[in-house]
C-alpha cells in the first residue's frame, strides 16, 4: 500500500526533481524488485545485480484503462503463483478489477491507477495496494449525495447501491455503486485487513471476532463494522486501498455472494422506504 | 431465437463492463425490438462480476420492467453466476 503511493505521488512529479534517500541494501533490492525506479523514470545506480525473483508478487504497475485492466487480471495466476488455489485467484482478481474499476470511472486522474500485491509467507497473506492521485472519495460522491466530511464520503462509498455518478436508486447504466462494499465484504468474510484513505480521512474494518454460531452477517453501514476512522490526517488528494487477502481462510465465493445478495437487498429496501415517505401537512 | 455466447466476447472471468454494454446495446436491445427471444449463454464462463452482469441486463430491466425476463433466459450459469445474477435482479426489482 505504501509503495503505490509513494508511485502514485512520484508520477505527479517529473523525474529529476524526485530525490532518493540513501537506501540500505534490502531497501533497494525489493524497491527495485517492485519496480519503483522504474515507475518513476529516475535511475538507480545500486551497485548490485538484480536477480530475477522467483517471488510471489505483482511489481508497480500503472493501469490506464480497460485493456491494461484485463492484462493485469491475465497476469494475477502466474505472478502470485495462484494456479493450484483456483478460489484464491478469482477473489484476487474480482477484487482488483473492481478497484481498478473505481479509479477508472470515479477518480478522474490521467495518471491512472497504481498498484502492486505481494505475498507473504509469514502471515500466508497476499497484501494488495493501490492508490490514485485523483479528485478523491468526497469530490466523487458528492456529485449526487451530501457528505460534509470525507469521512462520511467513504461511509457513503461502502454502502451498497451508492455511487457518486446518480442519486437513482440502481445506480446508471454501468455503475451500480456495488464495487467497494463488495471488497469490504470479502475481507469481512475472511476477516481480512481493508483499509480506506482519501482526502483527510481513512477508514479501517479490524478484524471480526469469531462467531461462535458461524453464522455470516454482513453490515451495509460500514460503520456498523468493527473499525477506525480518523478524519483528520494529512490530506491524500486521491483515494488509496490496501487490503491482505489471508489465502488459508478464504471463504468459497459463493458463500460470500449468498451473504451479499440478503445485505445488499435489504439495504435498497431500506432506502427505498424512507425516500418514499408520504409528507402529511 | 437470439443465442448471445458470452465466452467469445467476455472470456472466462467476465468482468470488462465495455464488453457488456456492447453486447447489451449492440445484441440484446436489438433482439427485443424486433420481439425476438434471448439466451445469454455462459457456458464456458467461470466467473462474473456484479459490476459485468449489472452493465448487462440493468438498464433493460430498467426500461422494459420486469416482464422483459419472459424473453431472456440465462442458460449455462454456474452457481455463482446465478447468485451474482438474482443479485442484480433483486436491486434493480426491488
Amino acid at each position: 500500500m505504501i509503495l503505490s503511493m509513494v508511485a502514485a505521488l512520484g508520477l505527479t512529479l517529473e523525474p529529476q526533481n524526485i530525490k532518493c534517500a540513501k537506501l540500505t541494501a534490502k531497501s533497494k533490492n525489493y524497491i527495485s524488485r517492485m519496480k519503483l525506479f522504474e515507475t518513476l523514470r529516475i535511475p538507480f545506480n545500486g551497485g548490485f545485480i538484480e536477480h530475477e525473483s522467483s517471488g510471489r508478487f505483482i511489481p508497480l504497475r500503472v493501469i490506464q484503462d480497460t485493456e491494461e485492466k484485463t492484462q493485469l487480471i491475465k497476469d494475477i495466476i502466474p505472478l502470485l503463483h495462484l494456479q493450484s488455489e483456483p478460489e484464491q485467484a478469482k477473489t484476487i482478481s474480482y477484487i482488483l478489477t473492481e478497484l481498478v474499476d473505481n479509479v477508472l470511472e470515479h477518480a478522474c486522474t490521467p495518471v491512472g491507477a497504481i498498484i502492486c500485491a505481494q505475498y507473504y509467507q509469514d502471515s500466508n497473506c497476499i497484501r494488495i495496494g493501490i492508490a490514485d492521485t485523483g479528485r478523491g472519495i468526497k469530490k466523487a460522491i458528492n456529485q449526487s449525495h451530501p457528505a460534509s466530511t470525507h469521512i462520511d464520503a467513504i461511509q457513503l462509498a461502502l454502502w451498497p447501491g451508492i455511487t457518486g455518478t446518480t442519486k437513482r436508486e440502481g445506480g446508471t447504466d454501468i455503475n451500480a455503486g456495488a464495487g467497494l462494499f463488495f471488497v469490504k465484504s470479502i475481507a469481512n468474510v475472511n476477516r481480512d485487513f481493508f483499509v480506506i484513505y482519501s482526502g483527510s480521512a481513512l477508514y479501517k474494518m479490524l478484524k471480526k471476532t469469531t462467531n461462535p454460531n458461524g453464522i455470516l452477517t454482513l453490515n451495509s453501514d460500514p460503520f456498523k463494522d468493527r473499525h477506525s476512522k480518523n478524519n483528520n490526517l494529512p490530506f491524500w488528494k486521491g483515494t488509496v486501498v490496501g487490503i491482505d487477502i489471508t489465502l488459508d481462510q478464504t471463504k468459497e465465493f459463493l458463500f460470500l455472494l449468498q451473504a451479499i445478495r440478503k445485505t445488499y437487498s435489504k439495504a435498497v429496501k431500506e432506502r427505498r422506504k424512507a425516500r418514499y415517505k408520504a409528507k402529511f401537512i | 431465437m437470439k443465442n448471445i455466447s458470452l465466452l467469445s466476447k467476455a472470456g472466462s472471468f467476465a468482468q470488462n463492463k465495455d464488453i457488456a454494454r456492447d453486447i447489451r446495446t449492440q445484441e440484446i436491445v436489438p433482439a427485443l425490438e424486433r420481439n425476438e427471444d434471448i439466451i445469454l449463454d455462459f457456458k464456458g464462463v467461470d466467473s462474473a462480476t456484479q459490476s459485468f452482469i449489472h452493465a448487462l441486463i440493468s438498464e433493460i430491466l430498467r426500461e422494459y420492467r420486469g416482464n422483459v425476463l419472459e424473453h431472456i433466459s440465462f442458460k449455462s450459469c454456474n452457481e455463482e453466476i446465478k447468485q451474482i445474477i438474482n443479485i442484480v435482479l433483486d436491486y434493480m426489482g426491488e
